[in-house]
């Protein structure tokens, strides 16, 4: 008898990682099972509870409208009001932390152990990284953010009883143009550029190093390890976990809101298709059905696939508005801004004895939230194409080179928008409705037929991309971190998604939603924080381990 | 006949799979042939395994024990997929040729509706390899 072992297919040897010793095995609270024909395997209780809650709130929400308004604009405006200062100071730190990674000697700790290999190349990554993070954003707000901010700025400060009354960033640019654009776009890359994808990057950074160095499965609580040691299997890990598919879900299905809107004004300025619930409910079901033939395809042939397709298209269409728009203003336009976003930086990011409330409140404490709220999704995609990078390349990528683009991405779209403005006195854009700015200033530019087609069809496959890898996260957190749990399950969770989206929109819900994705956000503030000290301890055992 | 059987098998669910191991420990005794044991693990810590060496390492063990339970010559085989649910039968089929295996023996579940929407596993696999195979029904 010959045993013979042909490990094709794994990678090559991993190296030293620092395997953490615990008695938890994966699955082992898992309840298994079938309903009717379809098998599922999904950990109790992290499944109910959060299905049960997210059923109730929409329930809660569609039944009693006016009560549910009001209470998720008490929590709206309590949260901004009261927490604004905590939001942008741990969004601070975060990004700190992210840069000291990058200089620090934990930078050549490799995720996967010491030997990994990647595995997937730099363009599938970066495509996938980004199509994740933040694809529906950038098409919606892509235009239309630069435009506000220079108007706003532009507009110069008001205030009324000694509190500032005009949205303006900073002390505004009263009267002045030029100011006006610079302060309008080191706004925008504030909100667009290193803090956000700091954030996801920390995150992200924490899952891959205790799944794939620690050894504990791929969900939010592994990375509190450090702190909870084996409690963490029990009560604050389930609490854990549960809000972070909260998390997950509502900032998916504000998203899913957000491009449905805005697909069906572009398909109205296209093709005169009526506007309105109908439409939008058509697209959301069609979207989805997409998004569960994708998420059915898996990661590899369906999500990256998608990825790729939009970061060709995306690319072209910037480049296509690059060439025909105004180039060498653009080119300018580029490094001026960056060079506004250094300059401006400390007062954004100052979180203390702020004048411009509306601004640092309205705006950057809205995103901020929002962006952490969305960190467990985002993050925990990143980290599950992440295996095989070493920490600092991990962090320079997914910090650094997302937020250049960023600012290439509003440097191009903000600023054709904003040429349009100053140098032809166009106005379209800027007196249009949010959703519609895009497709008003791709109107003033040649082909613009075809372009705004492309825009659509964009809008329409980042929604998917956002909706299949948040359908494959959702389904492993609350199958334990089991990434080979039943395909039911995904399906379950992508119609399920669509379902909580198309409800809340018929029921005029997705201003609650936008609440509940600012309260999530505020609660995930501080799981942020203690992850950032979990990845510090982490990291120091790796390296030990290494030495 | 047959110079090479390969067996798919679920190592966190081993005891769905026992009338199949037995059918294929018969025909390797029938034909003389050796059998790969072959099986799939993610990329991140599983139930059966925290890492893709330690999932070849339980493997190889499964294989050597089922070797010496029935007395015919066995190997393993392992695949690490980046999403083993959706994967499965594209890294099965790519299994088959790297192993050069000319039967394939599989338990599989008895029709459903459900298979409208996922198609079985030894279904799917069918139409992507020349290989004979053998499909055994949990309940046999």
């Amino acid at each position: 008898m010959s045993d013979e072992t042909v490990n094709q297919g794994i990678p090559a040897p991993q190296g030293t990682a620092d395997i953490i010793e615990t008695e938890y095995e994966i699955g082992q609270d898992n309840v298994e099972g079938t309903v009717g024909p379809f098998g599922f395997d999904i950990h109790n209780p992290v499944f109910a509870i959060s299905g049960a809650a997210i059923v109730a709130f929409v329930f809660f929400t569609l039944a009693l409208p006016e009560q549910a308004g009001s209470v998720f604009q008490s929590m709206f405006d309590f949260t901004t009001k009261n927490f604004d200062w905590f939001l942008i100071g741990s969004a601070n730190l975060v990004v700190i932390f992210a840069l000291f990674l990058i200089v620090s000697p934990f930078g050549s700790v490799r995720l996967g152990g010491s030997s990994a290999v990647p595995d997937y190349t730099y363009a599938g990554w970066f495509s996938m990284l980004f199509a994740a993070g933040m694809g529906i954003g950038l098409m919606f707000y892509g235009v239309s953010e630069p435009l506000t901010h220079f108007s706003t700025s532009v507009g110069g400060a008001s205030s009324e009883g000694g509190m500032r009354t005009d949205w303006a960033p900073l002390t505004g640019a009263l009267g002045n143009q030029e100011e006006a654009i610079r302060l309008g776009m080191a706004a925008t890359i504030y909100h667009w550029g290193l803090h956000p994808w700091g954030i996801y990057a920390m995150v992200g950074l924490a899952l891959a190093l205790f799944t794939y160095n620690k050894g504990l499965p791929l969900t939010i609580r592994s990375a509190f390890y450090p702190i909870f040691g084996d409690r963490i299997w029990g009560w604050p890990g389930h609490v854990i976990d549960i809000l972070a598919v909260f998390a997950t879900l509502f900032g998916l299905a504000t998203s899913l809101g957000f491009g449905a809107t805005q697909a069906s004004a572009g398909l109205n300025e296209l093709f005169g298709i009526p506007m309105g619930n109908t439409t939008e409910v058509v697209l959301i079901s069609a979207i989805t059905a997409v998004a569960l033939i994708s998420v059915l395809r898996g990661l590899d042939g369906g999500v990256k696939i998608l990825s790729e397709i939009n970061m060709g298209l995306a690319g072209l269409l910037a480049l296509f508005t690059l060439i025909v728009g105004p180039t060498a203003f653009l080119f300018a336009f580029f490094w001026d801004s960056l060079k506004a976003y250094v300059e401006y930086l400390p007062a954004l990011a100052n979180p203390f004895g702020r004048e411009d409330v509306n601004f640092s409140q309205g705006w950057t404490a809205f995103y901020w939230a929002w962006w952490i709220s969305w960190s467990p999704f985002v993050g925990m995609f990143i980290a599950r194409v992440s295996r095989g990078r070493t920490v600092r390349e991990f962090v320079v990528c997914v910090l650094l080179i997302p937020s250049m683009v960023c600012v290439a991405w509003m440097s191009i779209f903000g600023g054709t928008a904003i040429n349009q403005v100053i140098a032809d006195g166009f106005t379209g854009a800027q007196d249009a409705e949010l959703p519609r700015q895009l497709f008003q200033m791709l109107g003033e530019l040649p082909l613009a037929s075809i372009t705004s087609f492309i825009g659509i069809v964009l809008v329409i496959v980042f929604f998917v991309t956002s909706s299949d890898s948040g359908s494959l996260v959702i389904d492993t957190i609350t199958a334990g971190g089991k990434v080979d749990a039943p395909a039911t399950q995904r399906v379950f969770w992508c119609i399920f998604e669509g379902a909580v989206a198309i409800a809340l929109l018929l029921g005029g819900g997705l201003a609650a939603l936008q609440s509940m994705v600012i309260s999530t956000g505020l609660l995930f503030t501080v799981v942020l924080l203690v992850m950032c000290y979990c990845i510090f301890r982490g990291l120091q055992s790796e390296r030990a381990e290494n030495k | 006949m047959y110079k090479s059987i390969m067996i798919p098998v679920d190592l966190s669910h081993a005891e769905k799979s026992q009338t199949a191991l037995a059918v294929a420990a018969d025909l390797a005794a029938h034909y003389n042939a050796p059998v790969t044991y072959v099986a799939t693990t993610a990329n991140t810590p599983g139930a059966v395994a925290r890492t893709p060496e330690e999932f070849a390492d339980k493997l190889a063990t499964f294989a050597k024990e089922q070797g010496e339970l029935h007395g015919h010559r066995t190997a393993a085989h392992s695949i690490v997929s980046h999403d083993p649910t959706s994967d499965l039968d594209k890294k099965l089929a790519g299994a088959v040729s790297d192993i050069g295996a000319d039967l394939i023996v599989m338990a599989t579940h008895i029709p459903n509706m459900a298979d409208m929407l996922l198609p079985s596993h030894g279904g799917a696999l069918s139409r992507h390899t020349d290989a004979s195979i053998f499909l055994v029904r949990h309940s046999a």
